[in-house]
C-alpha cells in the first residue's frame, strides 16, 4: 500500500455517441508527485479528470485512483480527495468563512479553516459573500474548498483560467506550498508556463489519447529540441534543424560575408506543444482517409 | 500515512444539522425569496379576506370570509415553501454546480436531504406562526380552542410539509434548466391553487374540477386545515360530508411515497448530459 500510485490509468476509453471523447489514454500519477495534463479544449481534459473524480462512468480501462476504484468507492475515499471543478456559480450567499468552516465539518482530519484561509489570500475578503467575490477570488474560495479536508490527492481543472498575471503568480504559490505538504496534485490547464512551472511531469492529450509526456523541459524528445537555422539563398528561404547551429552558421559564413536572413532559433515549449498536437490532428486525418 | 483511515467520518445527523443551519441561513439571505416565499400567502389572504368579506359577507353558516380562507393559505404557504421552494431550489443548485460540488466531497447525500428537510420545516413553520398572528391580530380569526385541533394542524402541516418537499425534490429533475425551472414549477403550484379551492369556497366550484383537484395533494391539505379552523358543522360543506382525516392522510402519504420514488429514481448531481 506505501508506494502504490496516486493514480494509474491504463487504456481508458470514453465515448458519446460516434465521438471517442476519451480514446486509450494511459496516465500515472506518483505519490507527491504534481502532473500536468495539457491539451487543446476537447482534447478530452475534463473527461478523463472528471472519470477518475468518480463524476463519469467509463466505457473501459482500468483506473485506480488512490488504490480504489472511482465509480464504485464511498465517502472514505472521497474524504481523501480533493476536487476543483472547472466552473461553478453555486454559494452567493455563504461567506468565505463560512463556507471554509462548514467544508471542514465534512471531513474526519480537515485542516484549520483559518491557516487555509490564510494561504489562498482571502483573510480581507473572509466575511464577504462568495457573490461578491471577483473570478480571481471565487477561484482560490474554490482551492480552499478543495483543500480543506486535506487531500491526500488534488484534482484541479483549469485552475487559472481568466486569472491576471498577478494572480496566477499568486495561485503558483499556493501550489507549491502545497506540494511541500505531500500533496499529489493532477491538474489540466491551457497554459504551458503553468504546467512549466508548477508540473514535474506534463503530458499533452490531443484526441482523447496521450502525444507526449515527460518533464515539461523533455516534452517532445530531443529532435522536437533541436534549433533551426534559417537564412535566404538565391532568393529562397532555407532552413536547417541541427543539434551544432554553431558549426553550421561557421560554415555558412565562408559562403556570405554576411548571411542573408540569418536566424537561430530554439523551439520554446510552445513551439513543441503546438508541433504535437498538430502531428496529431494530421494523423488522425490521415487515418481518416484511410477509413 | 499511519494516521491514515484512524479518524472516523462525521455522522449523517451530525452533518444534517450542520446542512439545516447553513441552509436555513442561505434563505433568509435571498431577500427575493423570503419576501414572496412568506408574503405571498399573508398579502393574498388579506386581499381576499377584504374583498369578499365586505359588509360582513360570510360563507356557508356564517362563517366570515376570514377565518374561511385562513386554511387554505396555509395549506397554499405548505406548497410554497416546502414543494415550490424546493423544487426551484434544487433545479437551481444543479445548474450553478452546487450539487456537484458536495458530490465530489465525503457529505452523505443523507446529510444533504436532511438540511433540506431541515430548512423547509424552518420555513414552513415561520410562515404558519406569521400567518396565524396576522389572521388572529387583523381579522380576528379564532384560533384551534382545542388540543385536537392543534394536534390536526401539527400532523397535517408535518405531513403536508414532508410531502411537499419530497414531490419538490422529484420535480426538480424535470426542468431542463434553473431558468426554466419557475417557468415550469409556477404554473403547477397556480393551477393547484385555483382548482383546490384556495381562492375560492370549494363546494362552489364545479364537481369535475374538485375531482381533478381530489387527485393533488393541495385541496387535502386545504381540506385537513378547513378542519382545524372551522365549526364542525361546516364539514357539511365539504364534498363528502366529512373532513375525511383518513382520506387526507392516505392522499399526502401516498404522493410522499411517489415522490420519493421519483426522487430516488431521478435524482441527478450534476446537470443534464454531463455523465
Amino acid at each position: 500500500m506505501t508506494e502504490e500510485p496516486a493514480v494509474r490509468v491504463r487504456g481508458l476509453h470514453k465515448r458519446y455517441g460516434d465521438k471517442h471523447a476519451v480514446d486509450g489514454l494511459d496516465l500515472e500519477v506518483a505519490r507527491g508527485e504534481i502532473v500536468a495534463v495539457l491539451g487543446p479544449n476537447g482534447a478530452g481534459k475534463t473527461t478523463t479528470v472528471e472519470i477518475l473524480e468518480g463524476y463519469r462512468t467509463r466505457d473501459a480501462g482500468e483506473v485506480s485512483v488512490l488504490g480504489q476504484d472511482p465509480g464504485t468507492a464511498g465517502r472514505g475515499w472521497r474524504a481523501r480527495i480533493g476536487v476543483v471543478l472547472q466552473s461553478s456559480s453555486d454559494l452567493d450567499e455563504a461567506t468565505v468563512t463560512e463556507l471554509v468552516h462548514h467544508w471542514a465539518g465534512f471531513y474526519p482530519d480537515p485542516r484549520d479553516p483559518e491557516q487555509v484561509i490564510d494561504a489562498v489570500g482571502l483573510r480581507e475578503k473572509a466575511s464577504a459573500r462568495a457573490g461578491a467575490l471577483s473570478g480571481g477570488q471565487r477561484r482560490r474560495l474554490d482551492v480552499a474548498l478543495g483543500i480543506v479536508g486535506r487531500p491526500e490527492l488534488l484534482f484541479l481543472d483549469e485552475p487559472t483560467t481568466g486569472f491576471d498575471p498577478e494572480a496566477r503568480r499568486a495561485f503558483w504559490d499556493l501550489i507549491a506550498g502545497l506540494r511541500h505538504d505531500g500533496t499529489s496534485i493532477l491538474l489540466t490547464t491551457h497554459y504551458l508556463d503553468e504546467a512549466e512551472q508548477l508540473a514535474d511531469r506534463a503530458v499533452v492529450v490531443s484526441n482523447g489519447r496521450v502525444v507526449a509526456a515527460g518533464a515539461p523541459a523533455d516534452l517532445g524528445g530531443r529532435n522536437a529540441r533541436q534549433a533551426m537555422v534559417r537564412w535566404v539563398e538565391d532568393g529562397e528561404r532555407r532552413e536547417i534543424r541541427t543539434d551544432t547551429p554553431t558549426a553550421v552558421v561557421a560554415e555558412l559564413g565562408t559562403r556570405f560575408t554576411e548571411i542573408p536572413g540569418l536566424q537561430v532559433l530554439r523551439p520554446t515549449l510552445e513551439d513543441v506543444y503546438l508541433a504535437l498536437i498538430d502531428d496529431d490532428a494530421a494523423e488522425t486525418r490521415a487515418k481518416e482517409a484511410v477509413r | 500515512m499511519s494516521t491514515l483511515d484512524t479518524r472516523p467520518l462525521p455522522g449523517a445527523l451530525r452533518l444534517g444539522w450542520s446542512r439545516t443551519r447553513y441552509e436555513v441561513r442561505g434563505f433568509f439571505r435571498e431577500r427575493d425569496a423570503v419576501i414572496f416565499i412568506f408574503a405571498y400567502p399573508v398579502i393574498m389572504l388579506a386581499i381576499f379576506a377584504t374583498v369578499f368579506g365586505q359588509g360582513g359577507a360570510t360563507v356557508g353558516d356564517g362563517i366570515p370570509f376570514a377565518q374561511y380562507f385562513l386554511p387554505g393559505m396555509i395549506a397554499t404557504g405548505v406548497l410554497l415553501s416546502s414543494f415550490q421552494s424546493m423544487a426551484l431550489d434544487i433545479a437551481a443548485e444543479r445548474d450553478r454546480g452546487g450539487l456537484k460540488r458536495l458530490r465530489g466531497t465525503p457529505l452523505p447525500p443523507t446529510a444533504f436531504f436532511l438540511g433540506k428537510v431541515g430548512q423547509v420545516l424552518a420555513t414552513s413553520l415561520i410562515q404558519l406562526v406569521l400567518l396565524l398572528a396576522v389572521a388572529r391580530l387583523l381579522f380576528d380569526v379564532a384560533l384551534p380552542d382545542t388540543s385536537a385541533r392543534w394536534a390536526t394542524l401539527a400532523w397535517v402541516f408535518l405531513l403536508g410539509t414532508a410531502t411537499g418537499a419530497i414531490c419538490g425534490v422529484g420535480f426538480s429533475s424535470i426542468p431542463r434548466s434553473a431558468k426554466s425551472a419557475s417557468a415550469v414549477v409556477t404554473p403547477v403550484v397556480l393551477v393547484l391553487q385555483f382548482i383546490s379551492g384556495v381562492f375560492f369556497s370549494f363546494y362552489q366550484l364545479p364537481s369535475w374540477m374538485q375531482e381533478v383537484a381530489a387527485v393533488f395533494p393541495l385541496k387535502w391539505m386545504a381540506q385537513g386545515m378547513r378542519s382545524v379552523f372551522l365549526p364542525d358543522g361546516a364539514a357539511s360543506l365539504e364534498p363528502a360530508g366529512s373532513w375525511e382525516h383518513g382520506r387526507i392522510s392516505l392522499v399526502l402519504i401516498a404522493w410522499l411515497v411517489l415522490g420519493l420514488v421519483a426522487g430516488v429514481r431521478t435524482f441527478r448531481w450534476q446537470r443534464r448530459g454531463d455523465r
